[in-house]
């Protein structure tokens, strides 16, 4: 697929990279009261079940499909030390690349990126999600907000990944 | 010689922690419960035209779950009878022929062996009929849950399944036709704690309170209040009651107090639901007739098919089936399923009721699934600490509530019983 020029006119990719990189920080850093100021009073944030990756979470089971109040809820539950599994906290590391910005329509922006997420679980060997990030941003002044999150993860199931209990 | 300590005289129950972490006595279940009871394949409404089909494992063997191009159900082994090599590598689809890449050995959807290349130089006496694939000894399905077996001397299935059946009948009753779907999303995932410590979890009441704590904040934070409705009384105790259904099956039964999309509402479902879910429960009781419906409607069921398939009918229906990976580890498959006339909304509804506590992004499943590995981190200590204590509720006269552990002395008695140990 080509890269609209126009899209990358509207929108600096550096831009939209030091955004997410300041997200996944938040996100490692388990600072999640200021990663949900980044959010849109109507973000959403979705894990489709590993074999339905383009699907609608009203028709296919996912393994979250959060509308901003249960983002609020999730929140609440894996900062409550009786989140047992994430207690004591996971220790995850993002690494984000190939940054694309797919589509600008007025101030909303398609982004995608390709992620790996380390996690260490107290004393396992390490747990990799490889996968990529599917954003849709809403431009605000001189940064943006998130409005949707769609995160697909490439393994075929979910598998010795065992579980999405932190924000992925 | 006996895996379990069962001392009615005594109320005591122990269970002995070897059969969770020794990897002999996994080779001895696979034998004695795997290879002998109905497991669990998939569900009808999976294949839904002639020719398809879906390539899953099944307690690690490799099957393929098709239909023929007359629509019959097969169970085949996703073993080519040349070399062995799998011949249908994709998840699903639909196809007339599975063919073996290695040497080209194709096969009908049926299992009948159709094409041999080169097969001139075979002897004359050569028969291609008997080549087809293979297929466990049994396959037979209740109400759209195939099963097979790998026993020609089981029972049928629908004697094996006793009075799960009553349990099955309360899931199909919630669709105005009989016909219930798996809806299209699975969840996969791996537990390292052993495939039985999952039996366990699926029926315990027990373990709300403390691994589950988050999961009521929500539900409280939700506008759902939990605690056992006043009236609980007319239909169950308050608490729910664990009840035996014969050849090592059981299940919960309680009082619904945190909402069904057939069809009770709750505040979480939001106030545009509650109409249609009205409307719901009055299609189950012109039906069903208002005794049946408040069953149907008013009763979580978690239910277990002896020795691996969980039911859970409550806030949504869920089917999952564990496998062991070794001793200590498992493989979950989940899936969703509703009624085929569900509305879109419906749907939704029941799809989102399904995250709130099941799966590995639930609110509760990943606590499980941390309280079962710790459960197996534990029980490395087990040759100096040998004893599980399960005896709640043998102390008390009359009902078995499910915060008990009646039903998971169930499952251990007829475990233990298959495994050819004493009572």
């Amino acid at each position: 697929m080509t890269v609209p020029v126009a899209a990358q006119k509207l929108v600096n990719r550096a831009e939209v990279e030091d955004f997410l990189y300041h997200e996944a920080a938040l996100l490692d850093e388990w600072r999640l009261e200021e990663w949900q100021a980044l959010l849109t009073d109507d973000a959403c944030y979705y894990v489709p079940s590993n074999d339905q990756p383009q699907s609608d979470p009203r028709r296919a089971l996912f393994l979250i499909a959060d509308d901003r109040e249960r983002i609020r809820q999730r929140i609440i539950r894996v900062l409550d030390p009786n989140c047992h599994a994430e207690f004591p906290k996971s220790r995850t590391r993002r690494m984000i690349n190939n940054v694309r910005i797919l589509k600008v329509e007025s101030d909303l922006i398609s982004v995608a990126a390709n992620f790996v997420c380390y996690r260490f679980r107290r004393y396992e060997r390490v747990r990799e999600y490889v996968g990529s990030y599917h954003y849709v941003l809403r431009r605000a002044g001189d940064t943006f907000r998130i409005k949707e999150r769609r995160v697909l993860i490439d393994a075929h199931e979910l598998g010795s990944l065992g579980s999405v209990s932190f924000i992925l | 010689m006996s895996y379990i300590v069962d001392d009615r005289e005594k109320k005591t129950f122990l269970l002995d922690r070897e059969v969770l972490v020794s990897e002999d006595i996994l080779r001895k279940e696979m034998a004695r419960v795997f290879a002998r009871c109905w497991i669990y394949v998939g569900h009808a409404s999976e294949l839904k035209q002639p020719g398809d089909y879906r390539s899953r494992k099944v307690v690690g063997r490799p099957v393929i779950f098709c239909r023929d191009q007359t629509g019959k159900y097969h169970c085949l082994f996703n073993t080519c009878r040349h070399r062995g090599a799998i011949v249908c590598t994709q998840p699903e689809g639909n196809a007339r022929r599975f063919m073996c890449i290695y040497h080209g050995w194709t096969y009908g959807n049926d299992g009948q062996l159709l094409r041999v290349p080169g097969d001139d130089a075979y002897a004359e006496g050569f028969d291609k009929t008997a080549y087809g694939l293979r297929r466990p000894a049994r396959f037979e399905d209740y109400r759209g849950f195939w099963f097979m077996c790998l026993d020609p001397h089981a029972v049928a299935l629908h004697d094996y399944l006793a009075d799960a059946k009553d349990y099955i009948d309360l899931v199909i009753d919630q669709s105005p036709s009989g016909r219930t779907e798996i809806i299209a999303g699975v969840q996969e995932y791996d537990v390292a704690a052993n495939w039985k410590l999952m039996v366990e979890n699926s029926v315990d009441d027990y373990h709300l309170p403390s691994t589950h704590s988050t999961w009521l904040n929500f539900m409280a934070n939700s506008g759902v209040k939990i605690e056992p409705p006043k009236e609980a009384g007319l239909v169950l105790p308050t608490k729910g009651l664990a009840v035996e259904l014969g050849n090592g099956h059981f299940t919960t039964d309680n009082v619904n107090f945190r909402g069904r999309p057939v069809a009770k509402w709750i505040p979480l479902y939001g106030e545009a639901a509650r109409q249609e879910i009205a409307d719901i429960r009055s299609e189950l009781v012109s039906r069903l007739g208002a005794e049946r419906a408040t069953r149907v409607a008013d009763t979580n069921r978690n239910l277990v098919i002896f020795p691996n398939l969980v039911i859970n009918d409550g806030s949504s229906v869920t089917v999952r089936t564990f496998y062991p990976q070794g001793a200590g580890k498992m493989h979950v498959t989940a899936w969703a399923l509703g009624p085929v006339e569900e509305s879109e909304n419906a749907r939704a509804r029941r799809l989102d009721a399904f995250l709130t506590f099941y799966g590995p992004g639930g609110f509760a499943t990943p606590d499980d699934v941390e309280a079962l590995e710790l459960v197996q981190q534990g029980l490395a200590n087990w040759s100096d600490d040998r004893w599980s204590e399960m005896s709640r509720g043998m102390g008390k006269e009359g009902e078995q509530l499910n915060s008990d552990e009646h039903h998971l002395r169930i499952f251990w008695r007829r475990w233990n019983e298959l495994m050819g140990a004493d009572a």
